[in-house]
Formats: structure tokens, C-alpha cells, sequence
């Protein structure tokens, strides 16, 4: 008997282990609400933003020069899109541990200082992190509000240019905005970006 | 006299610093799948890194140990650097000649992130650093930064 329950803890944390890590979500998937601490201090989910059609998910962070490189171009996604119902809601999925730069305080500092027109968002114990299956900085999640519930519509880069030097860049953060707008699905939906990974605590 | 000096000099410095350009070629992933093919080696470790990326640079040494305490077997640890092609002479040489870099070093040459990172691996989100272990016909692709002897595990197990 003890066997079976050794066993079954077993299969239960090798479950838990696969859940931590979790698959990242695709188009298509119900995108998980959240409820998380903005660098103002007060709590910010979906809800926060009533009169919105979709929402600009970005997993970024104070550190990695990519998320530096895209800083810039998150800001101006924000101010071309709020007000035309796509906020961007940007989400720190490192550990403040692993990353010292990537504390709250720290994120503070930095929203502060660049003058973040959008909530910078702390991922205590990167609960939400996993659901969406974030896996590097930056990471976005493009999500829009249906009748059935928020609902993935993109994953992937912000465009195709991280050294922000290409005279002609395929801008598909904008383009899948483009489509939503107008009713139709986006053309493309998912697209692969070096960054840099999710920092964690050392595994014990 | 002073001038001959000057030359020999001039060329000293003209021949170290195309020597060590050389240390680090670009690569595309055809010629990196014809390096592993056409090697003598019969294990590749190749690490997918940037001098931007600080837990890679963390990890770098170990692999350098790991080449460096199986030099006996057949063992090849290639360093693929991601950097922007425009950083190879600025960042990528200096950074290599400043650590002693042994093993080769690569920076990949290519321009769509969408083809490369599901040609090294489909699993690969793209993050670094990142490792590839190819034994044979045999691959593990590994997303995520290694201890010593994480990497020597892994590298025990193929």
C-alpha cells in the first residue's frame, strides 16, 4: 500500500513538474484572467480595462536586452493602440530572486523613469507566467474579448527587426490589431524570436 | 630603422587581428548540419549563446571544462553565438580573445528566426541559452542554462 502511495506522489509531482513548465498557449486557446500587482500598487486583471476589445500582453522585464531593445516599441504600441481598445499589459515573469535587477521595487523604478503609459505587472511565485506558458522576454500574447470569453489570437515577437535596423520590418503585432479590427482572423498567428529566457530559482 | 619597426608592428597587429577574426566564423544552418555530418567527432555539444545573454556567459566555462576533461573521446562542443551579425568585430572577437575561448566559436548567419529555431529544434521557443546534443543519429535539444554537472549529466546520458 505504502508503495502505491510513493508511487502516486510521484506521478503527481512529475505531473506538477510538467504543469509548471507549462505548454505555451496558441491562437485560439481561452486566455487565463489574472489579477497582479502594477507598480502602483493596486491590482490589475482584464476587468481593469471595461470598455477594451482585446489586450496587448507583453512578458518583458527590466533586464534582458532584448525586452531594452523592444522597450521603446511596446511604449508606442501602447499609444497607438489604447485608445483604440488594445491595451498593452505588460507582465514581469522573472524571479526576483534569480534576476536581483527584476524586483518589484526595481520595476518600479524603471515604469517610473520611462514613463510606462501601461501596467507593469509583478508575477508573484510566475503563476501566470506558466498558465500562458511565457518563455521568454519579450513574449506577447495578442487576446481579444468574444462573447465566449478573452481568447488568444497571437503569440510570438513584436515584429520581425530586434536590432531595429531594417528599413522594411513585418510589423506583426500591428498587422494582427489590423485584422481584429476589421472582423477578420489574423494571417499569421504565431512567429518564433531569440530573447532571453525566464529566470528561476535554482532547481533544489 | 624606426620605420622597419613600425611595419613589423603594423603587420604583427594586422596578422593577430585576422587571426583571431578567424576565430570566429559565420555559419548558417546548412553549415552547421555539414560541420556535424562531415566531423570526425562522433558527439556534438552545440551551445546557442550571445555575449548579451548573462546566464549564458555564466555557463560558458563549463563548457569549455567539459571539452577541455574529455579530450580522449570524441567530443566536439561548437559555441553558436546569436549576436547581431553587426556585432561579430565589435563584441563577438573581442569577447572570445578576452575569455580564451578553446572551443570553435560560431556566429549564425541567418535572417529569419522563423525557419532557423524550428530547424535546430520545433520545441525551442527561441530563448538562450540553449543546447543541442547530437550522438549519432540521436538529438536532445535542452532549453534552459546548466550547472557543471547538469551539462556532464546530460552529456554522460547520451
Amino acid at each position: 500500500m505504502k508503495k502505491i502511495i510513493l508511487l502516486f506522489a510521484l506521478a503527481l509531482s512529475a505531473f506538477l513538474a510538467q504543469a509548471q513548465t507549462g505548454t505555451t498557449l496558441k491562437a485560439g486557446d481561452t486566455a487565463p484572467d489574472f489579477k497582479l500587482k502594477n507598480v502602483d500598487n493596486k491590482e490589475v486583471s482584464f476587468g481593469s480595462f471595461p470598455n477594451a476589445k482585446g489586450y496587448i500582453v507583453v512578458f518583458t522585464c527590466n533586464t534582458c536586452p532584448y525586452a531594452v531593445g523592444y522597450e521603446q516599441r511596446i511604449i508606442d504600441l501602447d499609444k497607438k493602440f489604447k485608445s483604440q481598445g488594445y491595451p498593452v499589459i505588460a507582465i514581469n515573469p522573472n524571479d526576483p530572486e534569480a534576476s536581483t535587477a527584476d524586483t518589484f521595487n526595481k520595476m518600479q523604478d524603471l515604469a517610473k523613469e520611462k514613463k510606462y503609459p501601461f501596467p507593469y505587472l509583478f508575477d508573484a511565485g510566475q503563476k501566470i507566467t506558466d498558465e500562458y506558458g511565457a518563455k521568454r522576454t519579450p513574449h506577447i500574447f495578442i487576446v481579444s474579448k468574444t462573447a465566449k470569453g478573452n481568447v488568444v489570437e497571437y503569440v510570438g515577437a513584436i515584429d520581425n527587426d530586434p536590432e531595429g535596423t531594417k528599413t522594411e520590418k513585418v510589423k506583426y503585432a500591428e498587422d494582427v490589431i489590423a485584422s481584429l479590427k476589421s472582423g477578420q482572423k489574423p494571417a499569421v498567428t504565431q512567429t518564433k524570436e531569440i530573447g532571453c529566457t525566464v529566470k528561476r530559482k535554482a532547481k533544489a | 630603422m624606426k620605420i622597419k619597426s613600425f611595419l613589423y608592428v603594423f603587420l604583427f597587429g594586422v596578422f593577430s587581428i585576422s587571426a583571431y577574426s578567424q576565430n570566429v566564423k559565420l555559419l548558417n544552418i546548412n553549415q552547421l548540419n555539414e560541420r556535424i555530418k562531415n566531423g570526425k567527432d562522433s558527439t556534438y555539444v552545440v551551445n546557442f549563446w550571445a555575449t548579451w545573454c548573462a546566464p549564458c556567459i555564466k555557463e560558458l566555462p563549463h563548457f569549455e571544462k567539459l571539452s577541455a576533461e574529455h579530450k580522449s573521446e570524441k567530443l566536439a562542443v561548437l559555441l553558436v553565438s546569436l549576436d547581431f551579425k553587426s556585432k561579430l568585430s565589435s563584441n563577438v572577437v573581442p569577447f572570445v580573445k578576452r575569455k580564451k575561448l578553446k572551443n570553435e566559436v560560431f556566429l549564425l548567419n541567418e535572417s529569419s528566426p522563423q525557419e532557423f529555431i524550428d530547424r535546430i529544434d520545433p520545441s525551442w521557443s527561441g530563448s538562450i541559452p540553449a543546447t543541442l546534443f547530437i550522438k549519432d543519429d540521436k538529438r536532445k535539444f535542452v532549453e534552459s542554462e546548466f550547472t557543471y554537472e547538469q551539462l556532464l549529466t546530460e552529456y554522460k546520458k547520451l
